[in-house]
């Protein structure tokens, strides 16, 4: 069985899927890649099933060692990635000899990259994903981000190598941008004209506490209308909650379940994947758009995936 | 915002792939029984295109594939499925109960809590072991179950400030609830105890000890019997 000999974890690195809706009942999130499309994207290059698992980097990539040789692709953000000292480009499959090290760095756009195998990262499912959930410990390997000296395994797949990239002009429609669509949150009344105005008028700036369960903003201080209290309830992923302090956050692919909160909008579908390519001190804006508009947007979105000319041979 | 409602329910939409189904906006016996039922209709007739359920006090939360369904047609689907709730029988939950180390290093703010309520240490947790609470939802994490209602002399705000991690195990209470961690997570509930039991595993079975619907029971342990229960 082919392995990867990680050298250096980066600063936090797992192994990720595309998560495992449907276990709201017993608390369980969806988790899965924070930027779905670039691991989509990545499986589609080394001739994978879109949902294979993959290792997911943040902000400050790993050194990885192939004693077998692989076929990988990077996507997602620049991590300035050398294969034994050769860069390597983004959105491209590759061919790695027995032996070689696929070195990366820090990022240059972007919080996340994805290193994606043929044949997937393999390991015993956790309610059907191999996706990692660091808060509490399960699925992913060992349920903890990668450290120096683990061993992976990689999934069997007798494919040949071929040379596969993402066409550019196509992946102009996933890149990063200010502007995050939304729409309003279930609570969007509970805020004053003022607050809804200062929340799509402001700039909001990614806090550094951000992580996988929720980016933090520092921006216009959001108030409520009056003070009576939520009653606690499902929460959906890229809600925007208020808490007391004024301070939005954007609940993400490893959230609570439920919450307390007002949320006062919600990141549209076909945006979530640019909320996991935020860094912290990013700065970003909200627009809001109709549901009917957010539903659209990701039909297209989806109808551009599926097309033909996304990857070229 | 478009809120619809018939029967006391009430349909929002949450994002544009999830709707939130609301039975009333009360913690009650009532709102408790018919999230349950739905929850359970739902998980015996799945609705093609629905990804995922959260339950909570009185809403549940449909998630779906946007591609596959939007908000009216599946409010459609709901409200015929929410027409049978009446109908349907369900069995009472199950009768558990969660032995609990009181005080000392388990349960660094139980003085505190005797302080602010003019109670006892020992009244504090005869209080919170007289009670059967309801298991209202499993929510924040995997395996935390809501549980309520606390009796009305233990209520007491969450910290002003949340601890960054409380061990596995720790009950805590928050307003009128109170609840196990099952991970060692950040939390802002007042911890007065814990359990040894796990109450998720995922190489177990039934991975959470608790479901919505059961009923439970808090009983008060020694170190001694912590220790041997823990060593299993």
């Amino acid at each position: 069985m082919k392995t990867i000999h990680v050298q250096a974890p980066g600063l936090l690195t797992t192994v990720q899927d595309l998560g495992r809706p449907g276990f709201g009942p017993i608390g369980v999130s969806p988790s899965g890649a924070a930027d779905p499309i670039s691991l989509r994207l990545g499986n589609r290059l080394v001739g994978n099933e879109e949902s294979a698992a993959a290792l997911e980097m943040t902000l400050l990539g790993g050194t990885f060692v192939f004693p077998q040789g692989a076929i990988l692709a990077l996507t997602g953000s620049d991590f300035d990635a050398a294969l034994n000292d050769v860069r390597v480009n983004l959105g491209a499959s590759l061919y790695v000899r027995p032996g070689q090290t696929l070195r990366l760095g820090s990022t240059s756009s972007g919080a996340r990259c994805y290193v994606c195998v043929q044949g997937g990262i393999a390991l015993k499912p956790f309610l059907g994903s191999a996706s990692t959930h660091i808060l509490s410990g399960l699925g992913g390997f060992d349920g903890r981000p990668l450290r120096k000296d683990d061993v992976l395994h990689i999934g069997r797949a007798s494919k040949r190598f071929r040379k596969r990239t993402i066409a550019q002009q196509a992946l102009e429609n996933f890149s990063r941008r200010k502007v995050l669509r939304v729409t309003p949150g279930p609570q969007a009344d509970w805020f004053s004209e003022s607050s809804l105005g200062a929340f799509y008028a402001g700039t909001h700036r990614v806090a550094e506490q951000s992580n996988r369960m929720g980016v933090r903003l520092e921006g216009p201080a959001i108030s409520r209308r009056g003070a009576s209290d939520m009653i606690t309830e499902g929460v959906s992923l890229g809600a925007i909650q208020v808490p007391a302090g004024g301070s939005p956050i954007i609940l993400f692919v490893e959230q609570q379940t439920t919450g307390g909160y007002p949320k006062i909008a919600n990141v549209i579908s076909a945006d979530l994947h640019r909320v996991g390519q935020l860094r912290p001190r990013d700065e970003l804006r909200f627009e809001q758009v109709t549901f009917d508009q957010a539903r659209a947007l990701l039909v297209e979105q989806e109808k551009l995936l599926a097309s033909r000319g996304l990857i070229l041979e | 915002m478009q809120t619809a409602q018939t029967d006391g329910v009430e349909f929002q939409p949450a994002s544009d792939q999830s709707l939130l189904i609301y039975f009333g906006h009360q913690i009650t016996p009532d709102a408790h029984q018919r999230v349950r039922k739905l929850l359970r209709l739902l998980e015996q007739k799945p609705i093609a295109g629905v990804r995922n359920l959260n339950p909570a006090y009185c809403s549940i939360l449909v998630s779906f594939d946007v591609v596959r369904l939007n908000h009216a047609r599946l409010e459609e689907i709901l409200r015929g499925y929410i027409q049978r709730l009446d109908a349907m029988r369900i069995p009472n939950g199950r009768e558990l109960e969660i032995p609990t180390c009181y005080g000392a290093e388990f349960g660094p703010d139980l003085n505190e809590i005797a302080r602010l309520q003019a109670l006892t240490p020992a009244q504090v947790i005869e209080y919170h072991a007289s009670v059967t609470y309801t298991v209202y939802f499993l929510g924040f994490v995997p395996g935390f179950a809501y549980l309520g209602e606390l009796p009305d002399a233990l209520a007491t705000p969450r910290l002003d400030s949340p601890r960054r991690s409380t061990p596995p195990g720790s009950v805590g209470i928050a307003g009128n609830q109170t609840g196990v961690y099952p991970f060692s997570t950040p939390g802002g509930w007042r911890l007065i105890g814990r359990t040894p039991i796990a109450m998720f595993r995922p190489d177990r079975k039934a991975m959470s000890f608790l479901v919505i619907g059961d009923r439970v029971r808090f009983t008060p342990i020694s170190a001694a019997q912590f220790a041997a229960l823990e060593r299993g």
